[in-house]
């Protein structure tokens, strides 16, 4: 606990992001006792209403009360982005470390994520998308085929490099068996360039179901996520800007937190770099 | 040079060949049936027979991705399901407007992000160093599409200096036409002019603390010479790729910005097309853009040498 504290000392903004985050999670799992109602429920007699005592946040197209929407909504961005952290990290350490291991599979499995990485994000998921039904499944399931390249990269990456070291070739001279000295000897020693990486990720992942979601290829309509709301205060948005204002601000903090907090683990695993920043 | 320049570009295909069959195969793994689902929920059996044909999905899947791979080499990028239009010819027609916006703000966060990069570095851990850090940050979390929010309304609605709708052609008028991609460069800027920013001083630093920099130093080189000549000129490499490879952010980020400002582009295309489920054009339009992507981190790899003539092959 004292070294935790000394930790978030020395790098205040994991603290500071982290505290962010946490915030945003307790928001999200309390939603139904802040004072919201039925993020879908219509009220037509209420539309467009600007913020006020009643409606914190305005109502929508539909008399939907926006705070309510918003705070449901960081349910939605917090599945996707920790769903999409969780798939790369699985499929993407286990990928990296079998593609660092042997050679055959390396210069296929390389060439594949070569290609999926030359397929910017949004597009990559837009073609996924639009040959499914549009579901919260189906979003991250598409981000997640985008971004685990990068996680693929990393650890196999991380793995080329081990696999030459004393201690790799100690263990296997000990007589440990492939997996044994993949999980327990490599994997270990990804893990804090993962958890940066998986970080990024996590905010990349919020921010690409957004875009998509405000852009209409997303989860579907009737699900309150960030960019639903945003996507429908598009056409007011110049004389009711209240429906754009609080995702967006919902948003950004979300991301500027994720990323304060993956800078400041970088730094605390980079010693060199953060001696300067 | 030269043989490491074909092998290079050899390099590219299997590439571009994955991205092809990603694309295509994408296809045969939709739900059911690719035409009925294509054809929409209350498709009549003459739709559906219509798009099987125009995808030519009868055939089995070697030799129709065989044939479609040969026509997309030669410009042919298939029908639309919706216009019945050639695809290439859709996407000819709104190409101006995404192209001439990713041209910009590539440009622009050039011209911005090198000189406060530098000037980070140059006043390391100094008050100018601090605030463009903390700004780097800032620009580089904010979604696109809010900042794009935000000029406008500060630009557009509040001070009406700067159009926020819309695209006028070139041949309406040079200016008339920059003027309307003013707000959403700056939009789409902000992520890149960041990731620019935060690379430039990291690498300038990194080449700063070098013994060759403390000789100059000392035989009395100028601040501007030492930075903008020994030091930049050193730092350029890493600098250049993450131009290159930040292109990905660029094209994403232009199809939401286009969004924002109902700019009639690509990106725009591309998201009707997903509506009215016209996956021809989808596939040409993200084949395109990855070409592009492609293409574009290959010049990056062939610079290299430019910029610094000791790499050798």
């Amino acid at each position: 606990m004292r070294r935790f504290v000394d930790f978030l000392r020395r790098h205040p903004t994991v603290a500071v992001g982290g505290l962010i985050v946490l915030l945003l999670i307790g928001l999200a799992l309390l939603a139904p006792w802040l004072g919201t109602r039925d993020p879908t429920a219509l009220s037509p007699i209420h539309r467009t209403r600007n913020p006020s005592a009643q409606f914190w946040f305005g109502t929508d197209l539909l008399g939907r009360d926006v705070y309510s929407r918003v705070l449901y909504g960081a349910r939605i961005s917090l599945i996707v982005g920790f769903s999409v952290a969780a798939l790369c990290f699985v499929f993407g350490t286990l990928i990296g470390l079998v593609s660092g291991f042997v050679r055959w599979v390396d210069a296929i499995v390389m060439r594949i994520m070569d290609g999926l990485m030359s397929i910017p994000t949004i597009l990559l998921a837009i073609a996924l998308i639009a040959l499914t039904r549009a579901s919260l499944e189906n979003v991250i399931i598409a981000i997640t085929i985008a971004e685990v390249p990068r996680v693929v990269r990393l650890v196999r990456g991380v793995t080329l490099t081990l696999r030459e070291q004393p201690f790799v070739e100690a263990a296997v001279a000990a007589g440990a068996s492939p997996w044994r000295v993949i999980f327990r000897h490599v994997f270990p020693n990804t893990v804090a360039a993962l958890t940066v990486q998986l970080t990024y990720i996590c905010g990349l992942a919020i921010l690409a179901e957004a875009s998509l979601s405000f852009i209409g290829a997303g989860v579907p309509p009737s699900i309150p996520s960030w960019g639903n709301i945003m996507a429908e205060g598009r056409s007011l948005w110049q004389i009711k800007p209240h429906m754009i204002i609080f995702p967006a601000l919902f948003l950004s903090a979300t991301i500027l937190a994720i990323n304060m907090l993956g800078d400041g683990l970088r730094d605390s695993i980079d010693p060199r770099m953060a001696k300067r920043i | 040079m030269f043989a490491y320049s074909v092998r290079r570009i050899l390099m590219t295909l299997p590439v571009m060949l994955v991205v092809a069959l990603f694309v295509y195969g994408l296809l045969d793994l939709a739900p059911g049936d690719p035409a009925v689902f294509l054809a929409g929920d209350d498709a009549t059996a003459d739709e559906i027979e219509r798009i099987r044909m125009t995808l030519g999905l009868d055939q089995p899947f070697v030799q129709r991705f065989g044939i479609w791979l040969v026509n997309i080499v030669q410009g042919d990028l298939g029908v639309s399901l919706f216009t019945g239009l050639a695809v290439s010819d859709m996407i000819a027609q709104r190409i101006a407007p995404t192209f001439t916006l990713m041209l910009m703000t590539l440009i622009v966060s050039v011209a911005i992000a090198i000189p406060i990069g530098a000037l980070a570095a140059w006043r390391h851990n100094r008050i100018d160093d601090r605030l463009i850090m903390v700004g780097a940050v800032f620009s580089f979390s904010l979604p696109t599409f809010v900042v794009g929010y935000a000029l406008a309304w500060v630009f557009g609605v509040e001070l009406r200096w700067l159009p926020i709708q819309g695209y006028v052609p070139f041949s309406e008028g040079v200016w008339k036409s920059i003027r309307t991609l003013i707000l959403p460069t700056l939009a789409l800027a902000s992520v890149y002019v960041a990731l620019i920013t935060r690379i430039t001083r990291a690498t300038l630093l990194e080449t700063l603390s070098q013994d060759y920099i403390r000789t100059a130093r000392a035989k009395g080189v100028g601040h501007r010479n030492l930075l903008f000549r020994h030091a930049l000129r050193n730092a350029s490499v890493p600098i250049v790729t993450v131009i290159g490879s930040g292109v990905a952010l660029l094209i994403s980020g232009a199809v939401v910005t286009e969004t924002v400002f109902s700019i009639p582009g690509l990106g725009r295309l591309t998201v009707d097309a997903i509506l009215r489920r016209d996956y021809p054009i989808i596939q040409g339009a993200i084949l395109l853009f990855s070409f592009l992507y492609v293409l574009v981190n290959l010049i990056v790899d062939l610079l290299y040498r430019v910029f610094d003539p000791r790499i050798t092959y």
